[in-house]
């Protein structure tokens, strides 16, 4: 089965993935992806019916620890990082919009 | 005596004996990386300062003879995907380019609290995506080999230096084949542990399911030697185990007479280069002559291994990278964002490279409505084949053997242009990590005069016999010895 994804698709999943994309870019990746995701159809071959999904590797147990308040890294060295911020806080710009 | 290409435990005994100083060893290799380095490519950054403190201080213990462990005064090198505090730490990405991490990782802590020397951090493909370094966001390192071809990737950098003689040894991540493939490359010696062995806190996740930090290094003993410092329980990662770690070193002498080999013939088949070819079974026969016992099995869902690999990797990676937002550290791209989504947008769409670009789209399209059982889920039930393979083949034999890599190192851009053809190189190492089994690349021989590889692929934490088994064949012959003509 051969699979065309366009450049609606490939639009939409940058969008998933907050990923500003521009018309000559989502052109490129438009041809990539189809050949990708035509190669990886190859999994169609394989019959699944009866197996479960793997869903860890090796090492399934829960891990538990008491709850004890250990020194931790200052506030102002935890934001130090930030591009922007006020106060303590990191700073961004209007989360809530009118949409 | 060249100090820059001493194994571990041959500076180890010069710095105890006190005929080196951690500080001359230390000095020695900088000078070497300020001038070989300006052609291999394979720092990012080099920590001069911080080196040559950390070495004045091993030279203290050593003095002292406290607490003085196999790398107390020892130069090390680390990928950029590892947490170091106050050292730039990039992932070869334009989005964390100035980004200087608060904190450690476990294996940083572990390797300064064992007396370890770092002398600077690697160039990898940008977040371990590619197989030769052509996607960094910084620059392309070159193979010590022959500075027109890739030195392989992920790891890239992290091989090169080790194979120019710019670290003793080297720490990578290997996520589908990036310590392994850059190993076999540039001629060195490189373990991915199994999954779980090595603490992954503070390492800059890609996949969180496949993702192992390992060592590369002049020798198998010497990899030994660093997987003893760094592996262990960590109760910063839930994943690691809690079993003891082994002294490794201790037994790497025991004889492989009797042991069982088991040679996959899925990894044989059309599209091996022929002195690739030759060169494995070259080993194959010198593991006969130490007595092993040689036997042809079967995984059959080998072929299955790279989509299975690519879909969960491209899943996992689009959620981890979704940090890297512009908001909290690294790249920000605000001017004109009129809300903080177009921050996103904006950073995002700046910072990253073509391939990260493509995969966590790809990620997002196999997760989202509609496709996930097709592709995400499908590739998890695969991946319960893909480790069945390895079940069923281990419980017949002790270890297999299988090439690292279909071809020796290609050419500079020979691959840039179809991202396809780029996953199609990791065809041979991309089946371990879904399984979670630890496996060792060893140098094997050349082919055109480019080093080959070959790996040794073990049960779930059996480096033991993995580290055994290349001990045996590198006291046997001398492929891992040969340096590049720098």
């Amino acid at each position: 089965m051969t699979q065309t994804i366009d450049t609606k698709t490939v639009k939409h999943v940058a969008h998933l993935v907050r990923l500003g994309i521009s018309e000559e870019e989502a052109q490129k990746f438009s041809g990539q992806f189809s050949s990708i995701i035509d190669y990886f159809n190859m999994l169609n071959e394989v019959d699944t019916s009866n197996v479960p999904p793997a869903s860890d590797i090796a090492n399934a147990e829960n891990v538990l620890r008491e709850d004890v308040v250990q020194p931790s890294m200052s506030h102002e060295e935890f934001i130090k990082n930030a591009p922007q911020s006020e106060r303590g806080y990191v700073k961004v710009p209007t989360v809530l919009g009118d949409e | 005596m060249e100090l820059t290409q001493l194994s571990i435990r041959e500076a180890h005994e010069l710095l105890t004996s006190k005929q080196i100083s951690s500080v001359e060893l230390t000095q020695a290799m900088l000078n070497r990386i300020h001038d070989v380095d300006k052609k291999v490519k394979s720092y990012v950054t080099v920590t001069d300062e911080l080196a040559l403190e950390q070495a004045r201080k091993a030279d203290e213990r050593i003095a002292k003879g406290e607490n003085v462990t196999p790398l107390t005064g020892i130069p090390f090198s680390m990928k950029d995907c590892i947490s170091t505090r106050n050292v730039r730490t990039t992932c070869s990405s334009k989005i964390l380019e100035n980004y200087v991490p608060q904190y450690n990782a476990t294996v940083t802590n572990k390797l300064a609290d064992a007396g370890a020397v770092l002398v600077g951090k690697t160039n990898m493909d940008e977040f371990g995506m590619g197989s030769s370094t052509e996607n960094s966001g910084l620059f392309t390192t070159r193979n010590p080999w022959d500075l027109d071809r890739v030195p392989g990737g992920s790891s890239g950098g992290s091989a090169a230096a080790m194979s120019a003689g710019l670290a003793t040894f080297t720490i990578g991540e290997d996520t589908g084949g990036s310590v392994r493939q850059p190993a076999s490359f540039c001629n060195v010696t490189g373990i991915k542990p199994t999954y779980g062995r090595v603490s992954r806190y503070g390492l800059i996740a890609l996949a969180s399911s496949f993702d192992g930090i390992g060592p590369l290094a002049r020798d198998a003993y010497d990899c030994a030697t660093v997987l003893e410092a760094i592996a262990g329980h960590d109760p910063y990662d839930s994943t690691t185990y809690q079993s003891p770690v082994p002294n490794y070193t201790a037994n790497i002498n025991k004889p492989v007479k009797g042991m069982k080999l088991g040679i996959p013939k899925e990894y044989f088949v059309a599209g091996m280069e022929a002195g690739v070819e030759s060169s494995i079974q070259e080993a194959i026969r010198q593991f006969e002559k130490l007595g092993m016992e040689i036997h042809e099995v079967s995984l059959p869902h080998t072929k299955y291994g790279l989509p299975v690999y690519y879909l969960l990797l491209f899943a996992e990676a689009s959620a981890n990278l979704a940090r890297m937002d512009g908001t909290r550290f690294g790249l920000s791209v605000s001017d004109g964002a009129k809300d903080v989504i177009d921050i996103y947008l904006k950073t995002r769409h700046e910072g990253f490279g073509d391939e990260v670009k493509r995969r966590i789209m790809l990620g997002a399209y196999a997760l989202s409505a509609g496709y996930y059982d097709a592709y995400y889920l499908k590739a998890q039930k695969v991946r319960t084949l893909l480790r069945r393979d390895f079940e069923t083949a281990f419980a017949s034999v002790d270890l297999l053997l299988a090439p690292v890599s279909p071809t020796t190192a290609f050419k500079i851009g020979e691959k840039t242009s179809d991202p396809l053809e780029m996953y199609l190189s990791d065809i041979y190492t991309v089946s371990t990590n879904p399984a979670g089994v630890p496996a060792l690349a060893v140098p094997c021989g050349f082919s055109n005069n480019m080093p080959v590889g070959m790996q040794l692929i073990g049960k779930h934490l059996d480096e033991q016999t993995l580290f055994q088994v290349a001990h045996a064949y590198q006291q046997a012959t001398d492929w891992h010895k040969q340096l590049p003509p720098l």
